[in-house]
């Protein structure tokens, strides 16, 4: 499996857009070279407009140029891009419902040495809880790619997130992409695995190592967090009786919340989240980060075992082979 | 027509309609901000009445002016000017703040036209001035874009940034009025952060500034020529006004601010409105 930055593809997909659609603006914050919007600037100077390290008034601009009728791309880091200006987007973008698609690299604690301060492990809690906003957490480049066209062919404002690192990228080029679609990456009938952004990855992995168990894990990357994919999810739980949550983002808030509030307003099956535990994180490697903060498979695979045994305590529960 | 020699008695007549209108729709709400759009009305009726290009009959039409009311607490101010420019029945400003209602309690974009954006969260204005002000240059358009901002908005740090902004980019397009009335929610703005010196600021922020008695139709009106003239900086123009001007009880009175007048007060301010300016 190849490993490819999320975020060298998304400045690829912005650089593609830009030539077939004239109506694309692009805003950055000072880290263009960082967040890759800087190969739109290159080849489209006069639409690409530096803010500075002004998050709020790059959000209030996109804003402006999106009710004007352009379709506006803003980005930056994923702790400036929702915490900063977190008003501005409710007030100016959400809740005028426009067309500005902000999107943020640099999430998780997988940033590594920049520490806490850079990390982003909210963002997706504070956007998922905006009312007509999308979420999106791409499992790796080619979604990214994909999910960049699909965010400038949808109408209303988006949020996707990226991480800094290079990803196993374990979609295909020719793999679909819908927003607001999960797919189901590896059948299975003991456990659903669930993930977003590069966790999708980390519970395929987790996979191979329950089925070395015996234990038959179904992989679900469910990319679009909000709208949440509830048919894909509650069809898989249907059948498993159990689910894991993965994702590189607190738990409080995200797509484990995502999941638990669809799962306990229908058959309620027993959930175990994986994510980090409401914490900051702190400077260091991003293996070592994801060991400390509980997000390798193996963590995946202890979750996936208690939430099984969760599953056969359960009142009524038959043993089926 | 030179300004001098132009009558002021139809825009005159209308600053006491909208005036009238401002007391009658926050008393049938109950609630709502007088004050600020009271001492607005000038400037909103000369942009509306006689500055901008724009058609009620058209509300989308690409090449109009717009008009950014950053201070969206005046809502019932620019409610006025809108409906008796056209956009809606004047009949439906009394449905000001009512359940179901276009007219929310501040300024919803795509509920009611003539609405270019939601605002009512303060210091947001400037920004979104200058991504309309971005997008006519891109569009090689000529058409304006108006920012009405409060003073004490001005205490937030965003709309700072938004300055420096549409200096860097040149937004020769974009005029702000600062509505100067000097009052906010907690009293004298030089009290509560003081903003002075306001011109010195915006001027070191690299804008064009011009100083102006904001109850004077001729002033503001010259105001915007110029600013329509001046090339490749963007314009401020700092509005000297009266907070609850035209209501006697209500000139430089904080209270009314986000208060709305008792049925005894709205009788007497309807009267002085019959007879002022």
């Amino acid at each position: 499996m190849k490993n490819v930055a999320q975020r060298a593809y998304f400045g690829k997909a912005l650089a593609d857009l830009g030539g077939k659609d004239a109506e694309i603006v692009v805003l950055d914050a000072d880290l263009g070279s960082s967040t890759k919007t800087s190969d739109f600037a290159k080849s489209y100077p006069e639409r690409f407009f530096q803010c500075g390290i002004a998050e709020q008034n790059m959000i209030g601009t996109a804003a402006g140029l999106a009710v004007s009728g352009k379709k506006v791309f803003a980005s930056t880091f994923a702790v400036f891009a929702t915490g900063r200006c977190w008003d501005q987007i409710r007030q100016s973008v959400a809740y005028p419902d426009l067309n500005v698609k902000i999107v943020a690299t640099h999430c998780g604690i997988s940033v590594g040495g920049d520490g806490a301060s850079h990390q982003a492990l909210e963002d997706v809690s504070l956007m998922r809880s905006l009312p007509n906003m999308t979420v999106i957490c791409p499992a790796d480049a080619n979604e990214a790619y994909k999910a960049t066209m699909a965010m400038a062919e949808h109408d209303g404002p988006c949020y996707m997130r990226m991480g800094r690192a290079d990803f196993p990228v374990i979609t295909g080029e020719e793999d679909v992409f819908i927003i607001g679609k999960a797919t189901v990456l590896k059948k299975g009938k003991d456990v659903t695995l669930v993930g977003s952004g590069q966790m999708v990855s980390v519970c395929l992995e987790a996979a191979e190592m329950l089925k070395e168990d015996g234990v038959s894990a179904e992989v679900i990357n469910m990319s679009t967090v909000k709208p949440l994919d509830a048919d894909t999810l509650l069809e898989s739980a249907d059948r498993t009786r159990c689910v894991v949550t993965a994702e590189e983002h607190s738990i409080i808030g995200g797509l484990g919340s995502a999941v638990a509030e669809c799962l306990s307003e229908n058959d309620n099956q027993p959930l175990s989240r994986v994510g980090v535990r409401d914490s900051f994180g702190e400077s260091g490697e991003p293996e070592e980060l994801m060991i400390k903060y509980g997000l390798t498979k193996e963590d995946i695979v202890f979750a996936a075992r208690k939430v099984i045994d969760r599953k056969r305590k359960k009142k009524g529960f038959l043993w089926r082979k | 027509m030179p300004n001098e020699e132009m009558d002021f008695d139809f825009l005159k007549e209308r600053a006491r309609t909208i005036r009238r209108h401002v007391i009658d729709m926050t008393c049938a709400a109950g609630s709502g901000h007088p004050g600020g759009s009271l001492s607005a009305t000038e400037i909103l009726c000369t942009l509306y009445f006689h500055v901008m290009k724009h058609d009620p009959e058209a509300p989308q039409w690409k090449k109009r002016d717009r008009f950014v009311l950053s201070k969206g607490h005046v809502a019932p101010g620019l409610y006025a000017v809108l409906a008796e420019s056209g956009y809606f029945p004047v009949e439906e400003l009394r449905t000001l703040r009512e359940l179901g209602s276009r007219l929310q309690g501040h300024p919803s974009y795509g509920k009611l036209p003539g609405i270019e954006m939601s605002t009512g969260s303060l210091g947001q204005g400037i920004s979104i001035a200058n991504g309309m002000a971005l997008a006519a240059k891109l569009d090689s358009s000529d058409h304006r874009i108006y920012c009405l901002c409060g003073d004490g908005e001005l205490q937030s740090g965003q709309n700072w940034e938004a300055a420096m902004l549409a200096a860097h980019y040149k937004l020769d397009n974009i005029t702000v009025f600062v509505d100067r009335n000097k009052l906010q929610i907690m009293g004298d703005t030089e009290d509560v952060l003081s903003i002075e010196p306001l011109a010195d600021k915006w001027t070191a922020f690299g804008w064009n500034v011009l100083e102006i008695d904001g109850h004077d139709f001729a002033a503001i009106i010259k105001a915007c020529e110029d600013a329509k003239r001046f090339r490749g900086r963007p314009t401020v123009v700092i509005a000297n006004t009266v907070k609850g001007r035209g209501v006697s009880f209500m000139e430089n009175n904080a209270d009314f601010h986000g208060k709305c007048c008792n049925p005894e007060q709205k009788e007497k301010a309807m009267c002085e409105l019959e007879e002022c300016l």
